[in-house]
Order: structure tokens, then C-alpha cells, then sequence
């Protein structure tokens, strides 16, 4: 069963969460510190930690450092927990490497979905075989990226919207369209996610950010991959 | 000249204390006639021209009258010496011979007059040819029955003249006027005037010549008062137009001890009082918004364990007893509504703090507005009329909350079926939403926007938070746009249309 860590600071919330948690079926860790979860997910293979439930306000360091370190360290997908739904919030939390966000309060079922498409995300993709795109390396197989031979390391989300894209070279993608496919939200979604996960991407991706090859934005439609 | 030369300073002492400063300025705009400058510069000068004109008037009067009465009594001591001289040299009777004569003698000693003697039918003058006719019948009535010199001012082609008549006196050595009894010659003399009418004249054209530059400088120094008192105002209405655009901060200077100032300070004084009160109340109110923001967010976290306990108990429903079910069905309801007002009260509380801003993006309406019905299962529930192929640059999350809100409210207060129109014109989006319940009452209408507004109070406790057409409108003000009821058409129910822009910026 999924192994999820859950870093929350209000014990009410805690508990409630890890309840429904546990009912899902779920394995939990469940701590009230940013410094308490890093901890944990320092143990050998992270403890076996499959996810984690990042709160935004925590004492000690927040979530935004939680989200950046733990993204410094692997590829552990990331919901961030956030009571307020300002932009800013939203933005900050994005940037700093997550993968999804959900505002409190928040319904267990609505978590759980949220949980599963994430680590569906990580999980395995249906396709077997290797791209080669001007020496951006996509292998499908390995769900490995590698450019000019050097290894880019992504987390789950950004290499399943680089997998997506890449599959169909010059197509041009909707942000919905790349929102129903990648986060798998089947309910009105937020293209906030979509373009901070480009924006991720874009970073590790290309040679100059700001002038982007590999994905491109087509003004008034969405993205799309190359063409190169 | 003299009561001229007073009025003219008059009008300096008058203006001259006020002007301060240059009158560049006043000399640039040029005065409206019915503005404050122009009233006091058409007065100014009209007084300054009043004065001159009486006071040149007066002075002409006086002076030409003075200077005429010298000459005319040179005149008639130069005539009563000459025929006093000459009258033993006249033998009466006479002849017209000795009678010119004695007229060309008289003539000569009086820088060449006209001389005119009369004696019974004989008229004799120094000059043949000369007109006789400045003789006037008066005058000679009026020698008739005087002794003394008589005297009248004639004007004679254009020129004045004047006209000395007397009888010749006999027996009497002292001329004309001293005889006992007339003689019976009557003599005449006929001077001009023309010289003296030139002095006067000379006057009235100096004064003339005076009269411009005089005018001139009234204007100037009017401009200059009125510079100085407009100054002020002009200074005044300025600070009173930034005031009203919210500038409370503004005051003016208070220079002086005149009316001006006074008005100044009182300016000066509404502008502090009505940023203290405005602080106040501003202070109160960003005090009050504090409150409901924070008290929002405070209940955010209870708010969070509790619906996430009450879905544990909602699943469980089934495996408890009924009552225990109903209160875990309840508890779970009422606190998902709780949550929805939490929300709805932490968005209102961002507009009422300007924390919002907008995040555009080009996006297809009827898809956006096809996902937002889907979204909310309501795709069947509505009738969607959309046009194909209108984009749209607007904030998709705000979009989506005003179509929500919109279509939500006519499901719950209309009847079915519900429509929802879209079309472009002008840069403009206009989106319908119609319902055919029985409409709004126009009491409704007027506060449909008003938060916690119900239209119906016997259903005050329904799903919605109550605010939520607040925060449709608050969305689309956001966007530039605007939410407007339809004047109710008979026979429909309530229509309520969405004007958005079609490209926003993305500054909030």
C-alpha cells in the first residue's frame, strides 16, 4: 500500500487526515515539523516513502523549504497543503517544486484522488521506446532524461508532461488537454500547475529559458514539443 | 487739465497696492469677458474711462471758457480805446466815405478785424468784401438799446468769431457807451476766435493723446489685481479638484491676512478634518476587514479536520443506526456549507483588501464554459447556446466562478430550463444567463449584489453562502466588466448578462 508522509502542524487536521489516510488504505508517517518529515525521509530508501503531504505554515521551516529540499534529494511526488488559496501561495509553492496543491479544507475523497493521480504519475508508462531530439535524450523505457549524455533528473510530474508532449512532436497542447492528461483532473483544474511545471521544466531543459526549443508556447492555445 | 491729472493717479492709488509680481502671466491668457478677470478689466477700464472723459470735460469747459473771456476782453478793451481815439476824427452826419475811414482806422489798430460802421441806410466796413452776415439782427437790437459794448459769439464757416457792437456816442469824449444820447452811428467789430479754439482744442487733443496710455494702464494694473486675487482662487480649485479625487493630504498656502487667506485656512481646515475622519473610518474598516479575514482563516484549520473526520463518518453512515446516521449525514452537510462560507468569505475579504490579481490566459469560451457546467454536473440540468470559436483573453478561474454563480443561482431561484448564451461584439463578450422561474421582484433586483442578500428570507438557510453574486460581480469588475440584470420581459423569468471585455490585462 502507498506510503505517505504526511507533514502537518495542527493536530486536529493531523489526525483527521491520517484517519482517512489510513482508511484509504495507506501506510502513514505523520509529523507535525518540516524538520521531522526530512528526518524521516532520510532513512535508508526514504523510509519507503511513496509520497508526501506537505502543509504550507509550519513552524521551524516551512513548506516552501520542505518542497525544495525534498526535490533537492529525489523524485518524491509533492502535494502541497495549503489553508490559503492566494496566488501567491499557490505560485510560490509550484515553483519551489510541487507537484499538485489542494486548499483546506478538504474532503478524504478529493485527497485521495489527488493522492492516486500523483502516484500514477510516478508510476510506470505504457511506452518502450527511446527518442533522440537533437540530443535531448528521452527514454521511455527507463524513464530516464538525458542531455547530450548528461542525466536530467525529473520528478514524476514534469517527466510524465515531457513524456506527453514528446510523444507527438509539434502538437499543439491545451492547457486542460495537458491537465487532464498529466495531473489526471477529471474536475476543473488550474493551468497555474501546467505552467509552473513547464516553467520547471524549461529550466532543466533548455540552453537559454527564456528563448525555449523544446517546448514552446503557442500564444492563445497551450504548448507544444519542438518542433526542433 | 488739472481734475484729469487727479483722476488718473486715483485709479493708481486704488489698484497699485494689490499688484505684486510681474503681469507676464496675465498678458499670456488672453481674459474671457465673462470670467472673474475679464468682469473686473471691463470695469476697471470702464471707470478709469468714465473719469478721464468727465474730468477732460470738465477741465475743457472750464479752460475754454476762461480762455475765450480773456480774449473777449482784450477784445472789447481794444475796441472801446480805438473808436474812443478816434470817434473826434467822425463828423456827424456823415458821409460813407469819412464812415470807411474811420472803419479802416478802427480795423487797423485791431489786428486787421473786420470793421463794420452803420449810419442811417449807410453800412460801411474796413473790408468791402467781407460777408456782413455775422452781424446778427440780436446784436444789432442789442446796440440799439445798450450804451455799452455788446457782445455775441458767432460761429461763422465752422470758424468762431466773436462780435463787439456799439453806438457812437456825441459830445462825449469817452467813446461809445459814455454819450449822452446816440449819435446815430452804430459801429461793429468782428474779431476771430480761431486762435483760442486752437488753444482748446490743442487741450482736448493733449488730453486725448492722454486718454490711451491712461486706458492702457487701468487695463494692465485690472489685469494684475485680478492675477493677484484669481491666483489664489485658481490655487484653490486646483487643491479642491485633488481633494475630491481623494487626495486628502492637499492644502494651500495661506499667505496674507485678506479674505483669500481666510478661505485658505478654512480649506486647509475641511481638508484636515476630512482626512482625519477618513482616516478614521478607513483605519476602522481595513480593522474590520482584518478581522473577518483573520476570523476566516482561523477557521480554515478546525474547518479542515472536521470535514475530514465527517467524510469518515458520512461513509460509514450505512453500518450505524438511523439517528446516528442522520446526525453523521447532518454533521457532514452543514459542515461542507460551513467550508463553502469560509471560502466565499476569504474571497470576498481578498477583493474588499485589493489582494487579487488576475491570471490570463487565451482561452475558447463555449469550451470554457461547457467545462464549467460539466465540471458542476449541471450539463443536462442546461441549456447552453454557445457560439463557436469566441476567444477570450480572461482569467479561467474567475471566469469560471461567475458562470458557477450565475447558472447556480438561476437553478436554485429560477425554473428550468435554464440558458446560457454567449456572443462577441466590439471587443466585448456578452454572456446571458436566463432562467423562466417567475423572476425577480424589483426589490430583489436592486440587492440581488448585496452580500447575504435573500431574496427569499423563509428560505434564508439555503445552499448558497449568500455571497456568492457578490463575488461573481467582484470578478468581473475585476475583468472591467460588469453584471446587469435585464429589465423583466413578460412571460420570462430573471436574465442576468456578463459584459466582460474581451482581452484583459493581467495587472489586477
Amino acid at each position: 500500500m502507498p506510503h505517505v508522509l504526511l507533514i502537518e502542524d495542527d493536530m486536529s487536521v493531523r489526525d483527521g487526515m491520517e484517519l482517512v489516510l489510513r482508511r484509504h488504505g495507506h501506510e502513514v508517517d505523520a509529523v507535525a515539523t518540516g524538520e521531522d518529515g526530512l528526518q524521516l525521509l532520510s532513512r535508508p530508501r526514504g523510509g519507503g516513502i511513496e509520497i508526501a503531504v506537505v502543509d504550507l505554515m509550519l513552524p521551524g521551516i516551512d513548506g516552501f523549504e520542505v518542497c525544495r529540499r525534498i526535490r533537492g534529494r529525489g523524485q518524491l511526488p509533492i502535494i502541497m497543503l495549503t489553508s490559503r488559496g492566494d496566488d501567491l501561495d499557490v505560485v510560490s509553492g509550484l515553483e519551489a517544486g510541487a507537484d499538485d496543491y489542494v486548499v483546506k479544507p478538504i474532503t478524504g475523497r478529493v485527497l485521495e484522488a489527488r493522492i492516486r493521480a500523483a502516484l500514477r504519475r510516478a508510476g510506470p508508462v505504457t511506452q518502450t521506446d527511446s527518442d533522440d531530439f537533437a540530443g535531448l535524450v528521452v527514454d521511455r523505457a527507463g524513464l530516464t532524461v538525458t542531455k547530450h549524455g548528461t542525466p536530467v533528473p525529473l520528478p514524476p510530474t514534469e517527466l510524465r508532461l515531457l513524456l506527453e508532449l514528446s510523444a507527438s512532436p509539434g502538437r499543439v497542447f491545451s492547457r486542460e488537454q495537458l491537465l487532464d492528461l498529466v495531473w489526471e483532473h477529471d474536475f476543473l483544474g488550474d493551468s497555474r500547475l501546467v505552467d509552473a511545471a513547464v516553467g520547471r521544466l524549461r529550466a532543466k531543459l533548455e540552453d537559454v529559458p527564456a528563448k525555449p526549443r523544446y517546448i514552446q508556447t503557442v500564444r492563445g492555445f497551450g504548448y507544444r514539443f519542438g518542433p526542433l | 487739465m488739472k481734475p484729469a491729472g487727479k483722476t488718473a493717479p486715483g485709479t493708481d492709488a486704488q489698484t497699485a497696492p494689490k499688484t505684486a509680481g510681474d503681469g507676464g502671466r496675465a498678458r499670456r491668457r488672453l481674459p474671457r469677458v465673462d470670467g472673474l478677470r475679464g468682469r473686473l478689466l471691463v470695469t476697471v477700464v470702464v471707470v478709469a474711462l468714465i473719469s478721464a472723459v468727465t474730468a477732460t470735460a470738465l477741465a475743457y469747459r472750464e479752460s475754454r471758457e476762461a480762455v475765450l473771456k480773456r480774449a473777449q476782453n482784450a477784445a472789447v478793451d481794444d475796441f472801446r480805446s480805438r473808436v474812443e481815439q478816434l470817434v473826434p476824427e467822425l463828423d456827424v452826419p456823415t458821409d460813407p466815405r469819412s464812415m470807411a475811414r474811420f472803419a479802416s482806422k478802427v480795423s487797423s489798430g485791431m489786428r486787421g478785424s473786420l470793421v463794420v460802421v452803420q449810419y442811417r441806410d449807410f453800412t460801411v466796413g474796413s473790408d468791402p468784401s467781407a460777408d456782413r452776415t455775422r452781424i446778427t439782427p440780436e446784436l444789432r437790437v442789442a446796440v440799439r438799446a445798450h450804451t455799452q459794448v455788446s457782445l455775441q459769439r458767432v460761429l461763422y464757416a465752422g470758424k468762431p468769431w466773436l462780435v463787439l457792437g456799439a453806438p457812437v456816442g456825441l459830445g462825449s469824449p469817452s467813446g461809445p457807451g459814455a454819450s449822452a444820447h446816440s449819435s446815430g452811428v452804430e459801429i461793429f467789430a468782428v474779431v476771430s476766435l480761431a486762435e483760442e479754439e486752437r488753444d482748446t482744442a490743442e487741450l482736448v487733443r493733449s488730453v486725448q493723446g492722454g486718454l490711451v496710455p491712461v486706458l492702457l494702464l487701468a487695463a494692465v494694473l485690472a489685469l494684475l489685481a485680478a492675477r493677484t486675487v484669481l491666483r489664489p482662487v485658481r490655487r484653490l480649485a486646483r487643491a479642491t479638484r485633488r481633494l475630491a479625487t481623494g487626495e486628502l493630504s492637499i492644502r494651500v498656502e495661506e499667505k496674507g491676512h485678506d479674505e483669500l487667506a481666510e478661505l485658505a485656512h478654512t480649506f486647509n481646515e475641511t481638508a484636515g478634518t476630512l482626512e482625519h475622519t477618513v482616516g478614521e473610518l478607513r483605519e476602522q474598516e481595513a480593522l474590520a476587514r482584518r478581522f473577518v479575514a483573520d476570523v476566516s482563516h482561523e477557521l480554515r484549520t478546525p474547518l479542515a479536520a472536521m470535514t475530514m473526520v465527517s467524510s469518515v463518518l458520512e461513509e460509514d453512515a450505512d453500518q450505524l443506526t438511523p439517528d446516528t446516521a442522520h446526525a453523521a449525514r447532518t454533521v457532514s452537510a452543514e459542515t461542507a456549507k460551513l467550508a463553502r462560507l469560509v471560502d466565499d468569505l476569504i474571497e470576498i475579504s481578498r477583493f474588499d483588501a485589493r489582494a487579487v490579481s488576475l491570471t490570463v490566459h487565451e482561452l475558447d469560451l463555449a469550451e470554457a464554459i461547457r467545462a464549467t457546467l460539466a465540471a458542476r454536473g449541471w450539463t443536462d440540468q442546461v441549456e447552453a447556446d454557445l457560439h463557436p470559436g469566441i476567444r477570450a483573453r480572461l482569467d479561467r478561474r474567475r471566469l469560471d466562478v461567475i458562470v458557477a454563480n450565475l447558472v447556480g443561482n438561476a437553478l436554485r431561484h429560477g425554473a428550468p430550463p435554464v440558458t446560457v448564451t454567449v456572443r462577441a461584439a466590439d471587443g466585448w463578450l456578452t454572456l446571458s444567463v436566463a432562467d423562466h422561474g417567475p423572476g425577480l421582484p424589483p426589490e430583489a433586483a436592486r440587492h440581488v449584489f448585496d452580500r447575504f442578500y435573500k431574496a427569499d428570507r423563509a428560505r434564508a438557510r439555503s445552499e448558497g453562502s449568500g455571497l456568492g453574486m457578490a463575488i461573481a460581480l467582484e470578478n468581473a469588475r475585476l475583468h472591467g466588466g460588469t453584471i446587469e440584470i435585464e429589465p423583466q420581459a413578460p412571460g420570462t423569468g430573471a436574465v442576468f448578462t456578463l459584459r466582460l471585455p474581451l482581452r484583459t490585462d493581467s495587472a489586477s
